[in-house]
């Protein structure tokens, strides 16, 4: 290491002023980047990974200043820069990605007018040969047609090809650092990887260097050279990518790694050098739960689902004035989101519903929940098609409490005005019509201990909650009312890896103890893999392909399927 | 209870405006409640001896063209504009959220028609409109309070559906589905309380503009009728007297007016805080 690194971090601390004191984000952090290299930052959520990109970058939210040490960029210090100085390397020298693609663009100006703001900013094109440029720039980030895209607006295109626009902006003038937080969140695993493939194929072309900063540990094996792990503003281990992942030193990186599933890990796996964890609180679950689900007999299936079709009415491309007076051209144009689908459950069965957002997974689930109409097709359930009930009504029918549902986002699906306790009340009250207080609150209680939810917590709201205390209130009110089916869309995507591990386990254990059919939506191969037996693969609202979750995993015979898992980003050294 | 009031006195501390704006209304609201009792002359009562005489010591705001204590004046009319602008507001508030959380949740016919009806009562120039309803409904106090609920109807049904709306496909709508509330159950224990922060900011500033209204309403000598002590009134009766130099028969109710209008939009974002959970940490 004899020539200067493009960026050095050297005793870095940051501090936050909020209401409770001041908040220190970020602890003594030293790294630097080497001209070519990608360094990766990982860590989970409050890890202070972003903090650090964003210290560097001098966009820190005003409540945050630098308390300690100093970054530079190429020997011109950073922290204590005037705005002026900044703003002139930013975009020019150091240019970021930010996570949200659709969010970080303007929605109101084009994209190629949003490229050309750039170059014109930076003296890098006038406006007469801006527009060249900015065509160029959406050529070299593999837009197809980049002359017509150049006058889209940003909702005209997909999360994919947003993010392909906010790297053509950040690569526009060339800068020879890239910070790319978390660039790929949101995106679909096939998108992920040709999103990646791209930045590092650009970024090795034009010999920049870069951070990825990361919670998904595969994706920084997959594209990093070295890696620093962080933790609670703290970087615990620095190694380069092999070192890391083959001898990984803290106690902290090996449990990320543990709880990163991979194609062959198991549930007990993940979890192996868990300490922390609210486990020890969980009890074992009461009798009169397990005999009301274990000793229904009847129908070989649970759930039957035959040519289930679901369409939505569609707008003309080519609306105009007209189509006002002709009206019947518009009903004729629907959108099929889920196309004839058939599948079976059977008892204590669980099925994975795995595909790209958009293949029509979460309109099944949603048909199969009764929250949405079917076009056309049969729901049969322990018996009786209940597709025949209209969604308003079945909400008050005894059906209601069989089928529940845990949400993908425990945030949004927790009622930001009552408390955890009222939460996991609200079944009770309602389905099980229960009335006396006491009654209610030992069950609560009960259910609060099988999930492994402290009992000191059920009296906070959703914001004062972590988001895997967020996830064990959303499954304990769908436990509540003891369901034969639970429907599971996506509950761990907005978890942290470890938390994670812990909920998936949670899952598990209490489909075990309860005898529950789970259908488990994701997006998470690997995940699916790890709770289900079976595994429906779909693609535009059909079903591509069947089989045990192994083998689909392993052998898969679609040619789908088969470019579905070889995106997802593997620990490869392991 | 006691949480309420740590919070209150969190909100209270943490924003020197939401203090300032919390003094001010306990003061108004003390003086609303006990006018009549702190006022140290009789605000009726004439005094041929003593019309128009400049604020002194024993008439602090000086006296009227009647002989009437412009300060006793002051503090007893408070009662009946707060009285005015609080009914209209509530008035307002409970039938425009009403209607616009049900077209904010049902949508299709209901927010077409709640939709229409709500601009087409923005179409018309409102203060007018509010003469319009009392010169029609009569002239008395009442029909003052339902012409500014009415002018200010509009604003709580688009507030509401808005927020409404915005929350209908939210997740914890769709748990609560789940949970087997019936839609009307949901829209009145899951989403209705959510809205109440924004709305608690548009009835602050409402209150403020409703105690104008009424003053504007009775300065051009609807509803409230002499002697009936009234800021609006006293202005519009002062306003023949600056010329002549008697100032204070319109500064004072004037600036009782100003203050009282200040005080309420400063206190709508303290308001917000108060009922918003996640200040409450």
């Amino acid at each position: 290491m004899t020539s200067i690194p493009i960026l050095s971090v050297d005793n870095l601390s940051v501090e936050f002023r909020t209401r409770n004191g001041i908040v220190t984000a970020l602890e003594d952090v030293s790294l630097h980047v080497e001209k070519g290299e990608v360094l990766g930052i990982v860590g989970e959520s409050g890890s202070g990974k972003s903090v650090t990109a964003y210290t560097v970058m001098g966009l820190l939210d005003s409540a945050g200043y630098a308390s300690n040490g100093n970054a530079s960029y190429d020997g011109i210090p950073l922290t204590g820069a005037d705005e002026s100085t900044l703003r002139e390397l930013r975009g020019r020298e150091i240019s970021m990605i930010f996570q949200n693609p659709r969010a970080a663009l303007n929605p109101i100006r084009t994209v190629g007018k949003q490229i050309e703001d750039v170059l014109v900013l930076h003296a890098q094109a006038t406006r007469t040969t801006a527009k060249t440029k900015a065509i160029e720039m959406l050529n070299m980030v593999k837009i197809v047609n980049p002359e017509q895209r150049y006058t889209n607006y940003p909702f005209e295109l997909s999360g994919g090809m947003c993010q392909r626009v906010m790297i053509a902006i950040a690569l526009a003038c060339n800068p020879r650092l890239l910070i790319a937080d978390e660039p790929t969140t949101g995106l679909d695993v096939t998108t992920q990887k040709a999103t990646m493939d791209l930045v590092q194929e650009l970024t090795r072309a034009n010999k920049m260097s870069a951070v990825l900063i990361t919670h998904d540990l595969g994706m920084a094996a997959a594209y990093c050279d070295r890696i620093v792990v962080m933790k609670k503003g703290r970087i615990v281990e620095e190694a380069l990518v092999e070192d890391l992942f083959k001898r990984p030193k803290h106690p902290y990186t090996k449990k990320l790694i543990a709880a990163s599933p991979g194609p062959n890990s198991t549930l007990a796996e993940l979890t192996a050098i868990s300490e922390e964890m609210e486990t020890k609180n969980m009890v074992p679950v009461a009798p009169n739960f397990v005999e009301t689900a274990g000793e229904i007999k009847g129908h070989r299936y649970l759930l039957e689902v035959i040519d289930l079709v679901k369409e939505f009415p569609q707008r003309n491309e080519n609306t105009s004035i007209l189509s006002w007076f002709n009206k019947n051209d518009e009903e004729e144009s629907a959108f099929r989101a889920v196309d004839g689908i058939s599948f079976t459950l059977k008892r204590g069965e669980s099925l994975g519903l795995v595909g790209e957002s958009g293949c029509g997974k979460s309109t099944t689930s949603s048909i199969i929940t009764r929250l949405l109409d079917a076009t056309s097709g049969d729901v049969i359930f322990d018996g009786e098609n209940i597709t025949t009930y209209p969604t308003d009504r079945f909400a008050l029918l005894p059906q209601r409490a069989k089928i529940q549902m845990v949400f993908q986002d425990p945030t949004d699906s927790l009622n930001p005005r009552h408390r955890a306790f009222d939460t996991i009340a609200e079944p009770l009250k309602r389905l099980k019509k229960m009335r006396s207080e006491k009654e209610i609150s030992v069950q609560v209680n009960e259910l609060s201990a099988m999930v492994g939810l402290p009992v000191h917590l059920l009296a906070r709201f959703p914001h004062q909650l972590s988001g895997g205390q967020k996830a064990r209130v959303g499954i304990a009110r769908a436990i509540a009312v003891d369901p034969l089916l639970l429907i599971l869309d996506e509950p761990t995507s907005a978890l942290d890896v470890s938390v994670q591990a812990v909920v998936l386990q949670l899952l598990d254990r209490l489909k075990r103890e309860l005898g529950m059919s789970y259908i488990f939506v994701s997006h998470d191969l690997n995940v699916v893999r790890l709770l289900c037996e079976n595994v429906i693969v779909m693609n535009k609202g059909k079903i591509i392909e069947t089989g045990t979750a192994d083998d689909v995993l392993r052998r898969p015979q679609e040619a789908y399927t088969q470019e579905l898992v070889a995106a997802i980003p593997h620990l490869t050294f392991i | 209870m006691t949480e309420f009031f740590k919070h209150l006195k969190y909100v209270l501390l943490d924003n020197p405006i939401t203090l300032i704006a919390g003094i001010m209304f306990l003061v108004i609201v003390v003086v609303a409640v006990m006018g009549s009792a702190i006022a140290p002359y009789d605000p009726l009562a004439s005094n041929a001896a003593l019309t128009l005489k400049a604020p002194s010591w024993q008439h602090w705001f000086g006296t009227d063209q009647l002989g009437r204590d412009v300060f006793s004046r002051v503090l007893v009319a408070t009662r009946l504009d707060l009285v005015i602008a609080v009914s209209a507001v509530a008035i307002s508030f409970i039938v425009g959220s009403f209607f616009g959380s049900l077209a904010g949740f049902f949508g299709g016919w209901w927010d077409l028609i709640v939709g229409r009806m709500a601009d087409t009562i923005m179409a018309f120039p409102l203060f007018v409109l509010a003469m319009g309803i009392v010169a029609a409904l009569g002239n008395t106090v009442e029909n003052i309070v339902y012409a500014t609920a009415i002018i200010n109807l509009p604003f709580y049904a688009r507030v509401a559906r808005t927020e409404v709306n915005i929350r209908r496909n939210a997740g914890f709508v769709s748990a609560a589905r789940l949970s087997g509330n019936s839609e009307i159950r949901i829209l009145i224990t899951q989403i209705f309380p959510n809205i109440l922060p924004p709305m608690m900011v548009q009835i602050s500033l409402n209150m403020g503009w409703a105690i104008l209204n009424a003053a504007g309403l009775s300065f051009i000598g609807l509803g409230v009728r002499p002697p009936d002590a009234e800021w609006g009134i006293m202005v519009a009766e002062g306003t023949n007297f600056i010329v002549s130099g008697e100032w204070w028969l319109a500064l004072f109710p004037g600036a009782a007016l100003m203050l009282s209008v200040f005080c309420f939009n400063l206190m709508g974002d303290g308001l917000r805080d108060l009922v918003d959970p996640q200040q409450r940490t």
